[in-house]
């Protein structure tokens, strides 16, 4: 079903990326290419078609005049046999027949019309009506007729094969591109999804993927065929009679040119009412989300004034734009039907001047209708590349974003078995972006079973240091040190491998407990989980759930963020490692789940090399080593005891929440 | 279904009443047109008549598509109105119900979903009004008449164009029968893989972390692979679409010519000829027989589309409402007291009590805080007094009066509501932190600049580009947690109430922000009461009154000493936060 076109985009670069996504299509290039030859050679097909009929059409419209001329000739025949019996053709008239045939004839008068004349002439003798009789060539009708079926049945089936490799050339495409996408998610550097939203990246894989597979495999043939009906319809009109194609083409050019401008400006409010629909949308959303907040300020009445006035401007685009494009069709019919009206005159008056056979007149009937229809068609198909144009512009903009370093080279490995868990820090130098370096000069010594902290007010930026450990970020100088080993010269697989991180953000997908637990891990077994949990303390949490391991998180709202984050703890538990990077963070739970989240936590710590992004006092009071991190730097280092007799940064913010 | 079109107004019936007369003589014109065709092709065959017959029948042939041109011109502006102001009104009212709906019908419906309702769901009905009303009308009547014009006239190509019709109407019941259930399993599917992309965008980290990347890869692939096999079937079943309907179309063609010529070979001399004109009339109007037909059916395939759509907003137009406000706005005997009385409370699908017997009072000018485990209760405590959800059993006092007696504007311009989350409208600061009406003057740009300053806000705001006329972006993404939370803090002072109502709503603050705006807040807000919910000991310690809640139940109201020495509860809680000695020395 052809959709409205509610939105008309304009890519940059309609051109470069057209045939970005021609080499991108691979080898779904080829199919392409022969379903536009079947496109191609259907479309060849219809505008054959009518020229066939147009010959059955003669041999019909043949068999149907009675031959007048010949009655003539019989009658003089008559005469100069004297109503003697005679022979005609092989045909024996009789005598009898002869009187008969004069009384009828006797009767015919000048006045009277042609179809009154045919009534009389029915009423002839079998033998002379016989002579006279139009006879219809059978075996031309036979032939024509199975020519122009076998012509129409190839068009339908070359159609139809054209349609499936395009259905399947569309879909797979979209697939492709698809996993693509997803599979770069997971390539390219943090950094990106910084400054870019996941609704960003979101509609890329669904809205932008579908624009293209599914118009890819209507329009591309669409327009192939609908170019070739209209030039092939033009060329054939004119071999099948120039006179008759100069009067079909110049009926209908003036119904192009209204349409043309109807377009342009219809197109303008659709763009309009993109735009209102746009704002509408945000305004409501804005609303409904902030519904308490509107409510308990009294602001309802505010958000309807602004509603009512962007919904009136909306109803007055949807009015013009839809009375516009709605009014498209009809005129497109008039243009059919004038064409239509002024094909038959003239053809009449060729006819008559025995210039062409009524069958031209039957074949440009139609015609008319194939080189009206395909110009809208391609018009519409022009726009649809277009929205495929802008779609593939921000698929490949995403798929052509820098991926992660390449890891080829990298030969060292650190076992996670053997890792002892030292770890220096030497001049280390990052920043966010080049020109602005925010850990400028930090050296440490870490060793094996330290606790260090992370402290610092909000937005200090202690998850920097998780996104260097981690290697989510490259540090631009200095160099960390695993055991010895320096981070450049590890991949990041293996970093991961020997480092337990657990976030604030307590994540977790759409499955079962059980899946979310072992996650990424193979082999491990129930028990092993169950043994886990009840480590952690929640082992009698999941016991209450319906199917227990089995039982579903992401849409389960039984689960509290306490819960999860303990459920986030036996999952770094299952993955056990040397390393833990922890954040305490409790702040969505409350006291006494946090007391329980903190259990799991110490236990996670013992025999590790932890780093905490510390959140409570005992943590940071027993660190071996704790670092203050002020706007994105580390400002102060040292024990707390130590922090404290300096009476600097962290003395204060440890003070302060004792402030009445 | 059809309850939604209630909502035309009289006016409205008018007008499609007129679109059926017009549309009723439109067909009855476009199928005037192949009389005169054949008329005009019975001139050609015949050699007597005369160029000025055919300029005539042509002529008339002409006014009839200009008439209906005409016609179809005026039923297209006519609809185009008439859906444009069905959608509008259609808009408004879902738009003003939402308005009135309490809290617990935005959860039940979501706002997501509830968007989705006031826009795109009002957006295909919009489209079946426009495009379908036409052809609702047009379809049945076109093929009616259609039908009679041909029928009686010969009854072996009338059987032609009949197969061609069955055809038509058989393979696109097949396609509806086969496509739509499927589009609905679509649409759950790229709502799953939405989810699953989300997924792995928002745990970037951790999936890195885990090495899980090829993990995630194929969670993905499975939904993938099962929309796309479901895509390639539907899309497959379109595909004959086309094929088919130009199939039928040229063989009926086909096949009335040659039935048609079997039959004129058949005939008389004078037979012949009605028969030749007849079979051109059949090619003609078979198309229109076809056509309608084709209509008829596309009209179920937009339907239940559309029928969805209708449902869902239906059910929001028909919830009922929770919370109705009262009628009283007077002048009350105390002011700035809260009081709860016996309150319990439950959702309403829900077995067990979320409060149960709440018993308390805040006086004018006291601070009341509130602490206990997650699920205590606290938010939903304070919920009730800006009726955010009615109180199950017992009474809720602001002022002396019940909440559910006052006029809600009433109600809310004594209240200062700060919650949990805190939220941004897309605007300046200044307008961020004036907004709403609290039933006095406009509020002006002092006393916002007053407001920013005592929530500790002023620094960065004068630090912004613009200072208070600064942009804030949609969702308040330009500014951080703890902004947004002095502004929604700003936002309430700037009202300046009797009471004061924090949600956790310095829980993204430092410590030292914290205590900052609290004893900034207190120095300016003597006479106000204020009642705190906090998950911090430290937020609530100086509280006149600390009400401590656990599992819905209240197990002590008193000071912080006091409560130190007499709740175990208070003590756990406060313990988990600070040591003994700390605690001492505070």
């Amino acid at each position: 079903m052809p959709r409205p076109n509610m939105k008309q985009e304009k890519s940059k670069d309609f051109k470069g990326t057209m045939i970005k996504l021609f080499n991108n299509l691979d080898r779904w290039r080829y199919l392409l290419i022969i379903a536009v030859i079947f496109a191609f050679l259907s479309a060849v097909l219809s505008t054959i078609g009518p020229n066939k009929l147009a010959d059955v059409t003669d041999v019909i419209s043949d068999g149907i005049k009675p031959d007048v001329a010949k009655l003539e000739d019989i009658s003089k025949e008559i005469v100069k046999h004297n109503f003697q019996e005679f022979e005609y053709e092989g045909v024996v008239i009789s005598t009898q027949d002869q009187k008969e045939y004069m009384e009828i004839v006797s009767t015919i008068t000048p006045d009277m019309d042609n179809e009154e004349i045919i009534e009389k002439m029915d009423k002839l003798p079998k033998s002379i009506s016989s002579l006279v009789e139009a006879k219809m060539d059978t075996d031309a009708l036979t032939s024509r007729s199975i020519l122009l079926g076998v012509i129409y049945l190839l068009n339908c089936i070359f159609g139809y094969i054209q349609g499936i490799i395009m259905a399947y050339v569309g879909i797979s495409y979209a697939k492709k591109l698809r996993s693509d996408i997803s599979r770069k998610i997971n390539r390219i550097p943090l950094k990106y999804f910084d400054s870019h939203e996941a609704g960003d990246v979101l509609s890329r894989v669904t809205n932008d993927v579908d624009t293209i597979g599914i118009n890819i495999s209507n329009t591309v043939t669409s327009l192939v065929a609908n170019i070739t009906l209209f030039l092939g319809s033009i060329v054939m009109m004119f071999v099948t009679n120039w006179i008759m194609a100069l009067t079909a083409i110049l009926s209908s050019i003036l119904g192009f040119a209204f349409s043309a401008i109807l377009l342009k400006i219809s197109q303008k409010y659709f763009v309009q009412r993109q735009e209102e629909l746009g704002s509408l949308n945000g305004h409501i959303e804005e609303i409904f989300s902030g519904h308490s907040v509107v409510k308990a300020y009294n602001g309802e009445e505010e958000a309807l004034r602004e509603f009512n006035e962007i919904n009136d401007r909306l109803y007055y685009c949807n009015r013009k734009s839809q009375f516009l494009s709605g009014i498209m069709q009809p005129i497109m019919m008039f243009i059919g039907n004038f064409g239509y009206v002024m094909v038959c005159v003239v053809g009449a008056i060729l006819v008559m001047n025995n210039m062409i056979n009524f069958g031209v007149i039957v074949a440009f009937m139609i015609y008319i209708r194939l080189f009206t229809n395909p110009l809208s068609r391609i018009a519409q198909a022009m726009t649809t590349m277009q929205s495929i144009a802008a779609a593939g512009e921000r698929v490949f903009e995403f798929l052509d974003e820098e991926e992660l370093s390449d890891e080829a080279e990298i030969t060292s490995k650190l076992d996670r078995e053997s890792a002892k868990g030292n770890i220096e820090f030497k001049n280390v130098k990052f920043g966010y972006s080049k020109d602005k370096t925010i850990i400028k000069d930090f050296t440490a010594s870490v060793k094996a079973g330290d606790k260090i902290a992370i402290v610092g007010p909000t937005g200090a930026g202690k998850t920097t240091m998780v996104n260097l450990l981690m290697k989510f970020y490259e540090i631009h100088d200095g160099d960390i040190l695993i055991d010895g080993v320096s981070i450049k010269d590890l991949s990041r697989d293996n970093i991961h491998k020997l480092f337990i991180m657990i976030l604030q953000d307590t994540w977790l997908f759409d499955g079962s407990i059980r899946e979310n637990l072992i996650f990424n891990n193979k082999n491990v077994s129930d028990e092993e989980l169950w043994k886990i949990c009840k480590h952690v303390g929640i082992d009698h949490f999941i016991k209450t759930l319906p199917g227990g391991l089995s039982a579903g998180v992401g849409d389960n709202n039984s689960i509290s963020s306490g819960q999860k984050q303990l459920l986030t703890i036996a999952r770094g538990m299952v993955e056990d490692a040397p390393f833990l990077i922890l954040d305490e963070a409790t702040s969505n739970v409350d006291t006494r789940t946090e007391e329980l989240v903190q259990k799991a936590m110490d236990k996670l710590m013992v025999g590790r090399t932890s780093f905490i992004i510390a959140h409570r006092l005992s943590t940071i009071k027993n660190a071996d080593l704790i670092l203050v991190m002020n706007e994105g730097n580390i400002i102060e280092q040292g024990t707390h005891d130590e922090l404290l007799k300096k009476k600097g940064f962290y003395a204060k913010l440890y003070n302060s929440q004792f402030v009445k | 279904m059809l309850k939604i079109f209630r909502n035309f107004e009289k006016k409205d019936y008018f007008i499609i009443l007129f679109m059926s007369i017009l549309v009723t003589f439109s067909v009855f014109l476009d199928l005037r047109m192949p009389e005169y065709m054949s008329k005009i092709t019975m001139l050609i065959q015949t050699e007597d008549s005369t160029m000025k017959d055919i300029l005539i029948s042509g002529g008339h042939m002409i006014l009839c598509a200009v008439l209906s041109l005409i016609c179809t011109i005026i039923v297209g502006y006519l609809s185009s109105l008439l859906s444009a102001r069905f959608s509008r009104i259609m808009r408004r009212k879902i738009f003003e119900k939402v308005e009135s709906f309490g809290v617990a019908e935005i959860k039940k419906f979501s706002t997501s979903s509830l968007i989705t309702r006031n826009t795109n769901d009002v957006t295909q009905i919009e489209m079946l009004l426009a495009m379908g009303l036409q052809m609702i009308i047009k379809a049945p009547i076109m093929a009616v008449w259609a039908l009679f014009k041909i029928i009686g006239k010969s009854g072996e190509l009338s059987l032609v164009t009949g197969i061609g019709v069955l055809i038509i109407v058989v393979v696109n019941l097949v396609i509806i029968a086969i496509v739509s259930p499927r589009f609905q399993i679509i649409q759950t599917l790229t709502d799953k893989l939405n989810g699953v992309t989300r997924e792995n965008i928002l745990g970037v980290r951790v999936v890195h972390a885990f090495n899980a990347e090829d993990f995630m890869g194929q969670r993905f692939g499975k939904v993938n692979d099962k929309l796309s096999s479901i895509h390639l079937k539907i899309t497959k079943t379109f595909a004959l679409f086309d094929p088919v309907m130009n199939f039928v179309m040229q063989f009926q063609h086909l096949g009335i010519y040659v039935v048609g010529a079997i039959l004129i070979i058949n005939s008389g001399m004078l037979g012949k000829i009605t028969m030749f004109s007849n079979m051109v009339v059949f090619s003609s109007y078979g198309i229109q027989v076809i056509f309608s037909f084709l209509m008829l059916t596309m009209i179920f395939m937009v339907l239940p589309r559309a029928r969805v759509s209708i449902k869902r907003i239906n059910e929001v137009l028909d919830a009922d409402v929770s919370i109705v406000s009262g009628d009283f706005n007077g002048k009350t005997e105390e002011v700035g007291t809260v009081e709860f009385k016996n309150v319990s409370f439950k959702y309403p699908d829900a077995d067990e009590y979320i409060l149960k017997n709440i018993n308390f009072k805040a006086n004018k000018g006291e601070v009341v805080a509130f602490i206990g485990s997650t699920g205590s209760g606290k938010s939903t405590l304070i919920n009730l007094i800006p009726r955010l959800y009615d109180a199950t059993d017992g009474e809720v006092f602001v002022d002396g009066v019940n909440v559910k007696e006052y006029q809600l504007k009433e109600l809310n311009n004594r209240i200062g509501f700060i919650s949990q989350t805190p939220f941004m409208f897309t605007g300046s600061v200044e307008d961020n932190v004036a907004y709403g009406d609290n039933g006095r003057k406009k509020i002006s740009l002092d006393k916002v600049k007053e407001a920013i300053e005592i929530a500790q806000a002023k620094d960065f705001v004068e630090k912004m580009d613009d200072g208070y006329k600064s942009h804030i972006a949609r969702g308040g993404t330009n500014v951080s947690g703890g902004q947004k939370q002095r502004l929604s803090i700003a936002r309430a002072i700037a009202r300046d109430p009797e009471i004061y109502i924090f949600d956790d709503s310095f829980s993204a603050l430092d410590y030292q922000t914290d205590a900052k705006l609290r004893k900034e807040l207190k120095k300016h807000m003597k006479d106000a009461t204020s009642l705190i919910v906090a998950q911090r000991i430290g937020t609530i310690m100086s509280a006149d009154k600390i009400i401590v809640l656990d599992k819905g139940e209240c197990v002590g109201i008193g000071t912080h000493k006091e409560l130190l020495k007499n709740c175990e509860v208070y003590k756990e809680i406060a313990l988990s936060q600070l040591s003994e000695e700390e605690l001492q020395n505070a």
